[in-house]
């Protein structure tokens, strides 16, 4: 891939910039990255067309792997839950940020948002494994979660919502809203302090509310925000791994079952490598797929 | 600007609200961290008698000393060499710009978005041909590679928008591509390697999926990684486990805290250039 060195001494002259030495630089960076992700990713795919338990021989099986995936309701579920994540882990976080971030808009210099700066990073700075302990035990059965509800009554509703087949999903899916909230607030807050503040005086003096001022202003001039914000929370739902493995290890059943965890049972546990490489192309295809789009939709509004 | 009166306490008590909810899982799980071990509190309760001795008792249990020690290792391995190599080819994709630059740097582009689920199957069976398995160089290695991508285009983004005519003026002096790179880059990219460096740093401690696919004992894995062994063991004695994870927390806490600003600004440009 690289040509380090390569009559540099011929082209330097002529081209001053250095011509090939580049690739010198580069070389160290390019053998890791493709020692270690590239040629792994690559053995995925191939991987994906066998079936192998990870210590016999190995049987070509062609797109049976796939075939299964789409077929077994069981696997296509999981991709089905990731989709499901990206409500809590994407929706609630960017429309939440940005109905916070307008709403702050005003103060944002005063020493409360000052301080919120700093405590609204803090699930961004710990592990997610963290996160994901400290919930299993508000939403257990005898959490603070269940408390409050008691305590306004609604003590009927109280369960343990990481076990409720029917909570579960949800339930995980409030762990990463928590944990990314915060991350898109003060992202949306960065962004809005770049617009123009004539802009809100220009509106203001011909009688708009903050509901107008909201969609015709902030929202447009925080375009590319907004796709930052949708790019990096729709990777944390659609790869979810950490948060899952600690909450809820995949069950009750298979109700909280994502792709990432998935793909390690499959390959360490069940000794399916071929099965586990096929959904792990399936999401490497998945977020390249969501995230592309986003992309050009970003580029277009800054350019 | 023209702000209501009405809006700004409504900004301020949404403000409150959104800090409360933030914080506090943490202090529930401080609050559980003092109860008796064994015992199942419900909420958030002030026990009877504090348990100080809980945090004690989940220091020896986790064996923090040793994960700390391992978790710095790790960080020591991952981090400057992920800078150095960083730096080198963000400033050939950025500056040097070399026939055929542009391939190689969609390259990594791309392997922005890679979920390491895609590949951490055959990453463990190439880690066990290597003979690395349980050793932290299974955790090192592979995080090294997996961070180029993010390191080579941040750097990439510094060097782009440095001025040519610092070459030119550079070269005139005499100085090959190695010094220009070593006495005149490096030096004024100061602030784009400190936020990349404490970005690493976070994201090293925090790795949970290498460090249990790739090494078995708990003491020569990442923080996160031990975590999760730690809920494992002890997953029963609810007031324990909290105390464990609030120690497991306080090193990135401190640090957080001590470099909040850097912090902040680092991760929100992370998340805007990655």
């Amino acid at each position: 891939m690289s040509h380090p060195g390569t009559g540099r001494r011929g082209t330097r002259a002529r081209r001053p910039r250095g011509a090939w030495i580049g690739w010198l630089f580069a070389a160290p960076a390019i053998i890791v990255y493709a020692t270690f992700v590239l040629r792994p990713l690559l053995l995925t795919v191939q991987y994906s067309f066998y079936d192998w338990n990870g210590i016999g021989a190995s049987t070509w099986v062609g797109l049976d792997n796939y075939r299964r995936l789409v077929t077994d309701s069981e696997l296509f579920a999981t991709i089905l839950h990731a989709f499901e994540l990206i409500l809590f882990f994407s929706l609630i976080p960017v429309l939440l940020g940005l109905f916070v971030a307008a709403t702050i808009r005003g103060i944002a210099q005063s020493r409360l948002a000052t301080v919120a700066r700093t405590v609204l990073f803090l699930p961004q700075v710990i592990p997610l494994v963290a996160a994901g302990i400290m919930w299993s035990w508000l939403l257990s059965s005898t959490g603070l979660a269940n408390e409050l509800l008691s305590a306004v009554g609604l003590g009927g509703l109280t369960r343990a919502w990481l076990g409720d087949f029917g909570t579960a999903l949800p339930a995980v899916g409030v762990i990463g809203a928590w944990v990314l909230v915060g991350l898109c607030t003060l992202l949306l807050l960065a962004g809005m302090s770049k617009i123009d503040p004539a802009l809100y005086e220009a509106a203001r003096l011909d009688g708009a509310g903050p509901v107008r001022e909201f969609r015709s202003i902030t929202v447009p001039s925080l375009r590319q925000e907004i796709g930052v914000c949708v790019t990096v929370t729709v990777i944390a739902a659609l790869a979810s791994f950490d948060i899952v493995y600690v909450a809820t290890q995949g069950g009750p059943g298979n109700r909280t079952m994502v792709p990432g965890l998935e793909i390690y049972y499959l390959a360490f546990s069940e000794r399916e490598v071929g099965m586990a490489s096929a959904l792990a192309v399936a999401l490497v295809v998945l977020v390249l797929a969501c995230v592309l789009p986003l992309q050009r939709f970003t580029r277009d509004g800054s350019r | 600007m023209i702000v209501s009166r009405r809006e700004t306490v409504i900004g301020r008590v949404l403000l409150v609200l959104l800090m409360a909810v933030t914080v506090v899982p943490f202090i529930s799980l401080f609050v559980t961290a003092l109860h008796p071990a064994g015992t199942y509190p419900s909420g958030l309760s002030w026990p009877e008698s504090p348990q100080w001795g809980n945090f004690a008792h989940a220091f020896q249990a986790a064996g923090m000393g040793r994960l700390l020690l391992s978790s710095g290792l790790i960080v020591l391995g991952v981090v400057p060499v992920s800078l150095l190599f960083g730096t080198m080819a963000g400033f050939a994709f950025g500056h040097l710009r070399m026939p055929g630059h542009r391939i190689g740097f969609v390259i990594f582009l791309l392997g922005l978005t890679l979920p390491f689920e895609g590949i951490i199957t055959p990453l463990y069976y190439q880690v066990r041909d290597m003979g690395l398995l349980n050793t932290r160089w299974a955790i090192i290695l592979p995080l090294i590679g997996l961070f180029m991508p993010f390191s080579v285009v941040w750097m990439r983004a510094h060097f782009a928008t440095m001025p040519e005519d610092l070459s030119e003026a550079a070269r005139i002096d005499g100085a090959g591509t190695w010094q220009l790179f070593r006495r005149v880059h490096v030096p004024l990219a100061g602030p784009a390697l400190s936020s990349l460096a404490i970005l690493l740093f976070l994201w090293t401690w925090n790795q949970f999926l290498l460090a249990i696919v790739l090494v078995d004992d708990p003491a020569k894995r990442t923080m996160a990684g031990a975590l999760g062994a730690f809920q494992g063991q002890w997953g029963t004695d609810i007031p324990l486990l909290c105390a464990g994870s609030l120690l497991i927390l306080v090193p990135t806490l401190t640090i957080f805290l001590i470099f909040q600003r850097r912090f902040v600004a680092a991760l929100l440009q992370g998340s805007i250039k990655g």
